[in-house]
């Protein structure tokens, strides 16, 4: 071999060797050493009771848990674009849950997405946001987490194609989209929209659900707040671009956010149920500051579509609009199923919002109101809540679709939906297979008292 | 006019596209069993089959029904030849002022219908929709199971005769 061509072969080398160490301590992480399972009586009672509200405020029972399953065990299938990702058991099994993470285990499966034995976890957990989460918030996570039932289930197959069912790949995955640094207060700010942004970044992860993904499946920064899917509901939009008829303010969003309704607004369904029966039974205190914040991100509305609101609202008083004549299968039954709740005047929960203030009738997008008329929203156990019955037994899939035509044309000034009838076929499929999978959605809190009577 | 198959018969009513079947039932084809509750689909009362699927028909309108086949309580069994179901519910005295009851045994024969033999668990599910302030939820589940044997059975035993409950 000749001079130069060695000297290229070394250089090539030197990249390799480094480019491989690179890869290395970015892909690879060390095993953290088990431990005995620590018991309950290793945490102190306070501590449990703040990480039970901080786990109820991340909303983790609702994928660590399957309909019918035990809390916390796992197994729920999360459909992705790249296939099905099963949550994971975190009751403190263990051989098949956490019982032999130590914090330093969980602290960094929460920052950085490893499990103990230093493999990548999927960012359908949302390590992504969990970065924000104190060092003294975590410590009351685990240590809520490690006083629960264990539950012997072990974790189920991830159906993922390649290259995703690779872990190494998520590595790349991390380098592109995980930010370390942790949430930094605005001192412009008051301490109670502080709170709430530590809150929503972090441990409440919002914007998994409200914020739409790139090709790999990460948060578009640009678009933060401006929508997104889960489960075949459609996130709204909290930003500038929510319709929501009337905007939003911080005593709507607390009110919403605490009672699961709203009358300007109408009732939290589908995943979000689930968020709202959760946020019932935290502190008052962290729910108004997430409305604080939150009503910041809505900002106030363009004047345009302040006016498109409230055009709405006046076509809706009208009620002889071009909706009834055009469309008579969608008005007579829009009489019958809709109005003897929808016009009784009655005030929610037990009467129905006035739908010219539903932003599912006035989204881009008819998939929500194809779900709540095909099942309705069950009342929750032993509180005043809001009731529907579900229509799927009585209409077919082409008269779900007339009426959805008619409340958008007689409730929205949006122009019609396209396509309304694979909507609803697919709303129909779909949750048939939510209702089944997805944990009780009227689960009573502990103690129902702890939701402020309305 | 429009015709409406219930029980197997053809009736020609005149009714509006958005009347309520409840009212039609009751007033016009003087069907009584589905009975006015809230009137908002929100208490069962008014519960019928219509194409073997358990529907409120007092939010379901006129135009929804056409070419449908519409089954009332009276259409299952008659007080000297009752359905299984309707016997059961006698067997296990299962109604006290009974004004929920013929919208529950419509929900339970539809269940009955796809599922032969419906869990505990099931049943609570599936009849989640109905009130009943007389609190005689115990003998409903009771009678529900029941009925699951007596439909399973050819020629069913009574309970006098000495069944298992």
């Amino acid at each position: 071999m000749t001079g130069p061509s060695r000297l290229v072969a070394g250089i090539v080398a030197v990249v390799l060797l480094g480019g491989a160490a690179i890869a290395f301590a970015i892909v690879w992480r060390p095993a953290i050493a088990a431990i005995e399972p620590p018991g309950p009586q290793a945490f102190d009672a306070a501590l449990v009771k703040r990480g039970r509200d901080l786990a109820a405020i991340g909303n983790c029972n609702n994928c660590h848990t399957v309909r019918g399953g035990k809390n916390f065990a796992g197994g729920l299938p999360v459909p992705t674009p790249f296939g099905t990702i099963f949550s994971s058991n975190i009751t403190p099994d263990a051989e098949t849950g956490i019982g032999r993470w130590s914090e330093e285990a969980f602290r960094r499966a929460m920052r950085s997405g490893f499990n103990r034995e230093g493999q990548h976890l999927y960012p359908t957990f949302p390590y992504d946001h969990f970065t924000n989460v104190s060092d003294e918030d975590d410590r009351a996570l685990y240590a809520f987490l490690m006083t629960r039932q264990p539950v012997r289930a072990a974790a189920r197959e991830n159906q993922l194609s390649f290259p995703f069912n690779q872990r190494f790949a998520i590595a790349g995955w991390k380098l592109l989209f995980l930010r370390h640094d942790t949430y930094q207060p605005d001192n412009q700010q008051s301490a109670e929209w502080n709170r709430g942004a530590y809150l929503v970044e972090g441990l409440a992860h919002c914007g998994a659900c409200h914020t739409p993904r790139n090709a790999l499946g990460a948060e578009r920064a640009s678009a933060q707040f401006a929508g997104g899917d889960v489960d075949n509901w459609h996130a709204y939009a909290l930003n500038d671009q929510s319709r929501a008829a009337v905007p939003w303010d911080a005593d709507a969003l607390f009110a919403y956010l605490r009672d699961g309704f709203h009358p300007d607004h109408g009732t939290a369904r589908g995943p979000m149920a689930e968020v709202v029966g959760n946020l019932s039974s935290v502190p008052s205190s962290d729910v108004r500051a997430i409305a604080v914040y939150m009503a910041g991100v809505s900002r106030t509305p363009t004047p345009d579509r302040k006016r498109q609101g409230e055009a709405a609202l006046e076509q809706a008083r009208s009620s002889s609009g071009p909706a009834s004549q055009a469309n008579a299968a969608g008005a007579s039954i829009y009489a019958t199923a809709c109005a003897s709740c929808h016009e009784s005047g009655r005030p929610l929960p037990f009467g129905g919002v006035n739908l010219a203030r539903s932003t599912a009738i006035a989204s881009p997008d008819p998939r929500n109101l194809a779900n709540i008329v095909l099942s309705g929203v069950q009342a929750v156990e032993g509180e005043r809540s809001p009731i529907m019955p579900g229509f799927a037994n009585s209409m077919t899939d082409a008269q779900v679709s007339a009426l959805l035509s008619y409340l958008r044309a007689r409730f929205s000034n949006q122009p019609p939906w396209s396509s309304v009838e694979k909507t609803v076929q697919d709303a129909r499929r779909a949750q048939t297979a939510f209702l089944v999978k997805s944990p009780a959605p009227h689960g009573a809190p502990a103690d129902p008292q702890q939701r402020e009577k309305p | 006019m429009m015709t409406l198959k219930v029980n197997g018969r053809e009736h020609q009513v005149d009714a509006d596209p958005d009347t309520p079947l409840l009212y039609v039932l009751r007033e016009d084809i003087k069907l009584n069993a589905a009975k006015f509750g809230c009137g908002l689909g929100q208490c069962g009362a008014c519960t019928v089959i219509v194409d073997g699927k358990a529907v409120l028909s007092c939010v379901t309108p006129m135009v929804l029904l056409e070419g449908k086949q519409v089954t009332t309580l009276e259409g299952l069994g008659t007080a000297s030849e009752p359905a299984p179901i309707q016997r059961a519910f006698m067997e296990e005295q299962a109604a006290q002022c009974g004004y929920c009851i013929a919208g529950i045994m419509m929900r339970a024969q539809a269940l009955l219908q796809r599922n032969t033999k419906p869990t505990d668990e099931q049943i609570r599910t599936e009849l989640d929709p109905h009130l009943c302030r007389c609190g005689t939820h115990m003998r409903i589940l009771r009678a529900v199971h029941r009925a699951a044997r007596l439909m399973d059975t050819a020629d069913a035993t009574p309970a006098a005769e000495g069944r298992a409950r």
